[in-house]
């Protein structure tokens, strides 16, 4: 345990130093969302409807920008050996590597949303709806985004390979949590169902996530 | 202890590096693998490591812990340092440290052992060449591995530095451990010679 405590800790004050990943996350969520106002038009009923799937989108990307370092960083400078080598297993330790990085770029992604849910004229209930989506679902996005990481070590350049790899893998995520704000907003739909949904889709690629990553790390192995 | 390879195969992109390679190493004892570029001396340690699989042939560990793969009994110094430049020398170390597990020393002795502890607060990013490489060895003394896998270890250490990293070999041998050193330069301790391929 203390051996994942430590990646974990050790990862999260690498991303929020001076040229970690988490800050840019933030800034990249907060431009995309704040350019839409300006490209949709001053419609603030059309905004309302469009909100939700704004901030999704906005946050689906943020959280790819930075996952293709995920393990590449590890790998470029031998970190990733020692790892495969230790007495903790790989699946843990992708595991931990994963929290680590969805709480120091996906937290701050929700923690954001209240902010911009005001540029998109979202009300309280609506914003609230929104964020607790996202809490929910954007575990999902990294730890199924981690699959795409891991299978990028072993290629140079695999960053825009990652991120075809995984958008369609977070397709489901999107629906589900979109589905689920815009039931909150604007009904007809319960909240409950495409939310269960969602919670569903994070449970499935907390177990998922890891031992592809571990799989496809040890087939990597050069 | 007792660490042997029999009839290893090692075949990289397609091509055989080395093959029916045979070897033995027993505590306090160091094995200095030698051979020319390419002629597989990485291979053998990331093979010993666990990071590659050979082709053929097998490599085990006698009287080591019981429960334990040989790569977790393994230190493994290699080309890259596994140091983050964002991170101190000090959080390098105790991250390692922390991570690796196992019977654990003082984080500070190791430095002080290595000549580093006046830039415990230094970030990585600062280190030269030569003191990146000091880090690694510290790392190596933070924690216990019976088994030390060194890739070219006395590259970028200038001379002070390869006899402190001589009399560092000279007391893990001496307490029992077991070394596998890829290099080309003397080590600076008494060491058995495995030459890998043809004529140096």
């Amino acid at each position: 345990m203390s051996a994942l405590a430590a990646l974990i800790r050790r990862d999260i004050r690498i991303a929020l130093r001076v040229g970690g990943g988490a800050l840019i996350g933030v800034l990249f969520f907060l431009t995309v969302v704040v350019l839409m106002p300006f490209a949709v038009g001053p419609d603030l009923a059309l905004l309302t409807r469009l909100g939700p799937a704004i901030l999704w989108l906005g946050a689906l990307l943020a959280s790819l920008l930075t996952l293709d370092r995920l393990f590449m960083a590890d790998q470029e400078d031998g970190s990733l050996d020692l790892i495969t080598m230790s007495r903790t297993p790989l699946e843990l330790a992708c595991a931990a590597k994963a929290l680590a990085h969805w709480l120091a770029a996906g937290v701050p992604l929700i923690v954001a949303t209240p902010v911009l849910g005001l540029l998109l004229n979202l009300d309280m209930l609506a914003t609230a709806a929104v964020a607790l989506t996202l809490l929910a679902g954007t575990p999902a996005l990294t730890f199924t985004g981690m699959i795409g990481a891991a299978l990028a070590v072993t290629l140079h350049r695999g960053g825009l390979l990652m991120a075809v790899l995984v958008l369609p893998l977070s397709i489901p995520v999107l629906i589900f949590g979109v589905a689920a704000s815009q039931a909150a907003i604007t009904g007809p739909l319960s909240f409950g169902a495409p939310f269960s949904i969602l919670c569903a889709l994070s449970l499935v690629s907390f177990v998922i996530g890891p031992l592809a990553a571990a799989a496809s790390l040890r087939h990597g192995l050069d | 202890m007792r660490l042997s390879g029999r009839g290893i195969n090692c075949v990289r992109g397609g091509r055989a590096v080395f093959a029916g390679l045979n070897f033995e190493a027993v505590s306090g004892e160091a094995l200095a693998v030698t051979g020319r570029n390419g002629s597989g001396k990485t291979s053998l340690l990331r093979l010993i490591a666990g990071l590659l699989v050979p082709a053929g042939g097998s490599i085990e560990l006698e009287g080591g812990e019981a429960e334990m793969t040989l790569a977790e009994q393994c230190h493994y110094l290699g080309h890259r340092d596994a140091l983050k430049p964002a991170l101190s020398v000090g959080e390098n170390l105790s991250f390692w440290a922390g991570f690796l597990g196992g019977e654990r020393f003082d984080a500070s002795e190791g430095l002080s052992a290595v000549g580093l502890d006046h830039a415990t607060h230094l970030p990585a990013a600062f280190l030269s060449a030569g003191q990146r490489r000091r880090l690694s060895v510290a790392r190596l003394l933070t924690v216990r591995r019976p088994v030390w896998l060194l890739d070219e270890p006395t590259t970028a250490l200038d001379t002070a530095g390869q006899d402190m990293f001589a009399r560092l070999m000279r007391d893990h041998l001496a307490s029992g451990g077991l070394i596998i050193a890829a290099t080309h330069a003397p080590l600076g301790i008494e060491s058995r010679e495995l030459r890998i391929g043809g004529i140096a």
